[in-house]
């Protein structure tokens, strides 16, 4: 009888077996870096707006506290985005003429509100609220990211749940005084700059961190219907 | 043959060639039956309308069955707890009769092992339909996600997602090792290269040599070992899924040997139902013979003794518990709304299959075809009264209910028998359904009883 096979099939067989093995490895791994990386979770990718806003100019260089735009953030769930009069109290009367800012005037007087590009945003699954995390010394920092560089604002973390888990198991490693939520200059304490808390100083974060969650009484809510009402 | 005799496991007068001919001759060299292409044309059209019932499921949601509050799981677990017992006698007869030494086996093992397959095939259909969303099955897994959670481990839910998928992966690798001897003799005795081709592949590159058969019986005992556990710990798994729950019906201690015992019940009864016709319409009446169907029915007895007894301790600790829920639940369960159902179950499971302890019932092959099927019904019943009877009346009268399969619910279970018919028919078709070897290993043993 005349073999059906020819011999090379003895290593199709070997390489189709264990290259499909390798194959798939290879291929969960790299799902798992595509779920990861910028191009599905849109971090550090500046996002191009109607007017190119800086938040490095205004809440770096000028120093304007975040609660003078975002004005909702210590009552509400949502921080809130300022209407055009916000930018107005100032733009009436410096760079009135300029022409980056046009669409800011043209929306002051048509009464349209100028459509911003969302950077930050969770689905709507997910009920978040701003200011229990601001009352309990998270600042603004913690999640958006050093704000204070951002010509074009960026998305600083993933807001995976995986990445909200990190936090609400662990608060003590990234609570902060409150009276530090506000400052996009804060760090957290080391040993060359320490952190004082009513006159006590700290130089690691868990030290802090620890002192804090008893004093601000954090819980670490990590129930599924803590978010998923 | 007279009825004191007992019947052999293999007629008289085969020698290694005719054993081998008359089996594979099945797939290779007879023409494709009429009755085949009606029956697979009845199961095909069965499993087109399980394609529909899914489709239009996806499309609208878990809304097209009956099941609300209280009842949430209606026909989608009770047809999951019942394929996944049907499945045991497979692994029974393959891994713990092999273990055991019981040479009768060896004719309703392969058959029985692929029952096994595809049951399984379409009990894990249920859940995974349940959950509403199937396309994120894989949220059941253990898996680095970005969601920073794993599965709840506590829940026997989680469990039973390893219990399933073991067991699945167990049978198969079982199931195909045994076949490699098998596909290697079709292989060699195809005579069109497609066949040749087809057959090659799958037996992938046997030659039977001593090195390979060495190997070969390593293997399945290896695998017989592996799969021994599973015919115990499979069905006690899907009985915690009711037993750590506190709802009374379920919350018992009693669930997990009763499961296990109505699993292989319902096993055998399939085993049954399968092997009645194909012995008639392939005329394999010399290998599955009425020693077969004699044992199995005793198993099915000894099996169903056990159920009942399951059934009479839960009614018996429903009045010693002195739990008035308890109480209540059996009170409710004998007397309430679906009283009818649970009282056919007690028929069906219980009382007609007494019959069997008669010899002559057990080598009447059409009344023991009857009575596999009324095995069957019986037990989806019983899985039927466990899931609905129990959760339609619990603590508060305020949140009591009633549940009505709907065209949907029927849809998925018909379609499902659909799905394991057009499995089956397309593997006695296409694969040796009797292991030809090992009927070849029974071979001298006849001849020499023949002989006194």
């Amino acid at each position: 009888m005349a073999q059906i096979f020819h011999p090379s099939t003895n290593t199709i067989a070997r390489v189709s077996i264990y290259g499909s093995v390798i194959a798939l490895l290879v291929l969960s791994f790299a799902l798992y870096g595509l779920g990861e990386s910028p191009y599905y979770t849109d971090v550090n990718v500046p996002r191009e707006q109607p007017v190119p806003f800086s938040h490095r100019h205004h809440a770096g260089e000028l120093g304007i506290d975040c609660r003078y735009c975002h004005t909702s953030v210590e009552e509400s769930s949502f921080a809130g985005l300022p209407p055009t009069k916000t930018c107005m109290t100032c733009h009436s009367h410096i760079w009135t003429n300029s022409e980056m800012l046009e669409p800011v005037r043209a929306s002051y007087r048509s009464n349209q509100s100028i459509a911003w590009t969302r950077v930050n945003a969770l689905p709507d699954f997910v009920y978040f609220n701003h200011s229990i995390h601001i009352h309990k010394g998270i600042g603004c920092t913690t999640c958006h990211g050093p704000i204070a560089e951002m010509p074009l604002t960026w998305k600083a973390n993933t807001l995976l749940m995986g990445w909200c888990t990190e936090c609400h198991r662990e608060p003590q490693k990234y609570v902060r005084p409150r009276d530090q939520v506000f400052s996009v200059q804060y760090e957290q304490p080391t040993r060359f700059k320490p952190v004082y808390v009513r006159g006590k100083e700290y130089t690691d974060q868990l030290a802090l961190g620890t002192d804090l969650v008893k004093a601000y009484k954090i819980q670490s809510l990590t129930d599924c219907w803590t978010c998923h009402r | 043959m007279s009825d004191s005799q007992t019947p052999r496991i293999i007629e008289p007068g085969h020698s290694f060639a005719s054993v081998t001919d008359s089996i594979s001759a099945i797939v290779l060299t007879q023409k494709t039956s009429r009755g085949w292409w009606l029956g697979f044309a009845i199961s095909f059209a069965l499993l087109m309308l399980f394609q529909l019932a899914l489709t239009y499921l996806l499309v609208v949601g878990v809304g097209i069955w009956g099941i609300n509050v209280p009842i949430g799981w209606g026909f989608a677990i009770t047809n999951f707890v019942w394929w996944i017992g049907i499945g045991h006698a497979g692994t029974l007869i393959s891994a713990i009769l092999l273990l055991l030494r019981q040479t009768w086996r060896t004719s309703i093992n392969r058959f029985a092992e692929a029952m096994t397959l595809f049951a399984v095939a379409c009990a894990g259909m249920f859940p995974l339909l349940h959950m509403g969303r199937p396309w994120l099955f894989y949220w059941l897994l253990p898996y680095p996600n970005t969601m920073g959670t794993w599965p709840q481990f506590r829940s026997p839910l989680v469990w039973d997602v390893f219990a399933v998928s073991t067991y699945a992966t167990v049978s198969l690798m079982f199931w195909y090792v045994g076949l490699l001897p098998d596909l290697a003799t079709l292989r060699d005795r195809a005579r069109d290269r497609a066949r040749q081709v087809f057959y090659g592949v799958m037996a992938m590159g046997w030659r039977g040599s001593a090195v390979h058969w060495h190997r070969y019986e390593t293997a399945s005992l290896l695998l017989a070992g592996l799969a021994t556990p599973l015919v115990v710990s499979v069905h006690t798994v899907v009985s915690f899924d009711f037993a750590v729950g506190i709802i009374p019906g379920w919350h018992s201690t009693i669930f997990p040997p009763y499961f296990v015992a109505g699993a292989i019940y319902s096993g055998f009864a399939m085993v049954m139902t399968l092997a009645i016709p194909l012995r008639k319409f392939y005329k394999l009446e010399d290998f599955v013979t009425l020693r077969h169907l004699d044992n199995m029915a005793k198993v099915m007895l000894a099996t169903g003794m056990i159920v009942a007894y399951g059934y009479m301790m839960e009614t018996f600790m429903a009045f010693y518990s002195g739990d008035l829920y308890d109480r209540y639940m059996i009170m409710n369960r004998m007397t309430g709304p679906y009283a009818v159902v649970y009282w056919v179950l007690i028929a069906c499971n219980i009382v007609l299959p007494q019959m069997m302890w008669s010899r002559r019932v057990r080598r009447n092959v059409g009344l023991l075809f009857v009575i596999s099927l009324i095995v069957n019904t019986g037990m989806w019943l019983e899985r039927f009264v466990i899931v609905v009877t129990s959760l339609h009346r619990d603590f508060l009268p305020s949140s009591w209910g009633m549940y009505y399969p709907t065209f949907w619910d029927w849809a998925t279970f018909v379609g499902t028998i659909g799905l394991f018919l057009t499995l089956f028919y397309l593997f006695i078709r296409f694969l040796p359904m009797i292991a030809i070897f090992e009927m070849r290993g029974l071979v001298p043993e006849s001849a020499e009883k023949g002989k006194t």
